[in-house]
């Protein structure tokens, strides 16, 4: 897998997300509080772009009307038919071990590490003094 | 009672001759009511007495009335096709009053109508128990004042009500059945609150009792996504009368969609198939299907269970002529499941009761 900068850190704030194209694919990348995570930008259902879905919240019920609300933000609904997805795992709700977007490592890395290459930065170039969202695809 | 039960029929009519049988069981207060306000007859058009359905030409006495005796269900149907138990279910309207006082009243009357005219008569004989759900807590009242009587093996309500059967106002009774080991059994027919038909009024019969598959599928749905099967886990519902092939594409619908909407019903934490599976059973006439001898097997493979399909006769209705109660392409195993196996798992009373 090839490194790709997606873009400088202090250009993807907390609760955006971005579109990125690597080989073809269609991949977006989430930031959540500071957390960066991609998926494949396919629902695993019938192909919609979750780059478009709604990012929303944990529901869960310890019982008929009470609700439990959790992981505000984490959770990706797809524009088409509103299927749910963990950002973090990729996972359906529904069928989590049997529906689940395909996932890709993403990290934090200093410029200075890399100016050596090789990696892939399509619209911007690398500084060293700046930090960079790199995706491994 | 035989040592092995190997035919339970899960739906017999108790047909209530008239309102005078109901007279003794009445309260004095309400008997005297009756005289005096003129209330002939709680017959509702969900059956009309002539009507072909619900009677079978040969199931109706000299009158052409409907069989309403427990000889005749003994002659027609418990003798000729050796049925151990049967469990009866009486239509008469207490659903479809409006004073809670009054079906209360009727409700108890005619739970200590089927007692003594049918309970005492035929050891075979079981019973569900009528409830005024008009009022929750007189419906629970009810069920309380009868569950002793372990004959009794269930609660009786209609298809279509005043309110979809999941909402949390009849949850009291729910309570109460699961508490007694009494599944809840859903029969056709209306309180008549609303058309029978979502579009409104349909203009014959035949529309009208098809219709009652729609208000099965809401009930279904109702108590799936209200969660009542969450709250009551050992919760058993029958769909009496409902028909049986409409079932699993109605599922698969409930489902599909549930994918997309469950975080509205986050307590629906797995497919309503799946719910559906574990907690709703089905009386087997009317069996509608596709005229070819594997169609129930089809069916059952589409249920992914076969576990749910109870038998039934319907008596006396006019489902089948003969004796072709069970349709055809069955083995064995799978008919002796249906015939007795099923009911079994599904009314802890009936091995409770067994004498």
């Amino acid at each position: 897998m090839a490194k790709h900068v997606v873009a400088p850190l202090r250009e993807f704030p907390a609760g955006s997300r971005k579109l990125v194209e690597v080989k073809g694919r269609p991949i977006v990348v989430f930031n959540i509080k500071g957390e960066f995570f991609a998926l494949a930008n396919r629902c695993p259902h019938q192909g919609g772009s979750l780059f478009h879905g709604r990012l929303g919240g944990l529901v869960e019920a310890s019982a008929p009307g009470c609700y439990r609300y959790s992981r505000r933000g984490e959770i990706v609904r797809c524009p088409w038919h509103g299927w749910e997805f963990d950002v973090r795992t990729g996972k359906s709700w529904c069928e989590p071990q049997r529906v689940r977007a395909r996932q890709f490592p993403v990290s934090v890395a200093p410029g200075s590490a890399l100016v050596e290459g090789p990696y892939v930065a399509e619209t911007f170039s690398v500084r060293v003094e700046d930090d960079y969202v790199v995706l491994e695809a | 009672m035989p040592a092995a039960i190997s035919i339970i029929d899960c739906d017999v009519h108790a047909n209530v001759p008239g309102m005078a049988a109901l007279l003794p069981y009445l309260d004095e207060q309400w008997r005297d009511s009756v005289i005096d306000r003129g209330l002939n007859s709680l017959e509702s058009i969900n059956y009309p007495p002539r009507a072909p359905l619900t009677a079978r030409p040969d199931w109706r006495g000299e009158a052409g009335e409907p069989a309403n005796s427990v000889d005749m269900l003994r002659r027609h149907a418990l003798d000729r096709w050796n049925i151990d138990v049967a469990i009866c279910n009486c239509l008469y309207g207490v659903q479809l009053l409006f004073s809670e006082d009054m079906a209360a009243a009727f409700a108890k009357a005619i739970n200590d109508w089927i007692a003594k005219e049918w309970l005492d008569c035929d050891p075979r004989l079981r019973a569900s128990i009528v409830v005024p759900m008009q009022n929750s807590d007189c419906a629970v009242a009810e069920i309380e004042r009868c569950a002793a009587d372990k004959r009794f093996v269930q609660v009786l309500v209609l298809a279509m009500g005043e309110v979809p059967l999941g909402r949390r106002q009849y949850w009291p009774v729910f309570e109460a059945a699961q508490r007694h080991g009494l599944p809840i059994g859903i029969h056709a027919g209306s309180s008549f609150r609303h058309p029978v038909t979502s579009l409104g009024w349909p203009s014959w019969y035949v529309e009208d009792y098809c219709a009652q598959a729609q208000g099965f599928q809401a009930q279904v749905a109702s108590l799936i996504c209200e969660g009542v099967f969450v709250k009551y886990p050992k919760l058993k519902v029958v769909l009496l009368e409902s028909g049986v092939t409409w079932l699993p594409p109605f599922l698969w619908r409930l489902s599909k969609f549930w994918r997309g909407v469950r975080a509205e019903v986050p307590w629906v934490d797995r497919p309503p198939y799946e719910i559906a599976r574990d907690h709703v059973r089905l009386t087997l006439q009317p069996f509608d299907g596709p005229c070819e001898p594997t169609a129930i097997v089809r069916l059952i493979e589409q249920l992914q269970s076969d576990e749910m399909i109870l038998f039934s006769s319907d008596f006396p209705h006019w489902q089948f002529d003969g004796d072709e109660i069970m349709p055809a392409g069955l083995a064995d195993g799978l008919r002796r499941k249906i015939q007795a196996g099923n009911a079994l798992g599904t009314y802890p009373r009936l091995i409770e009761s067994k004498v």
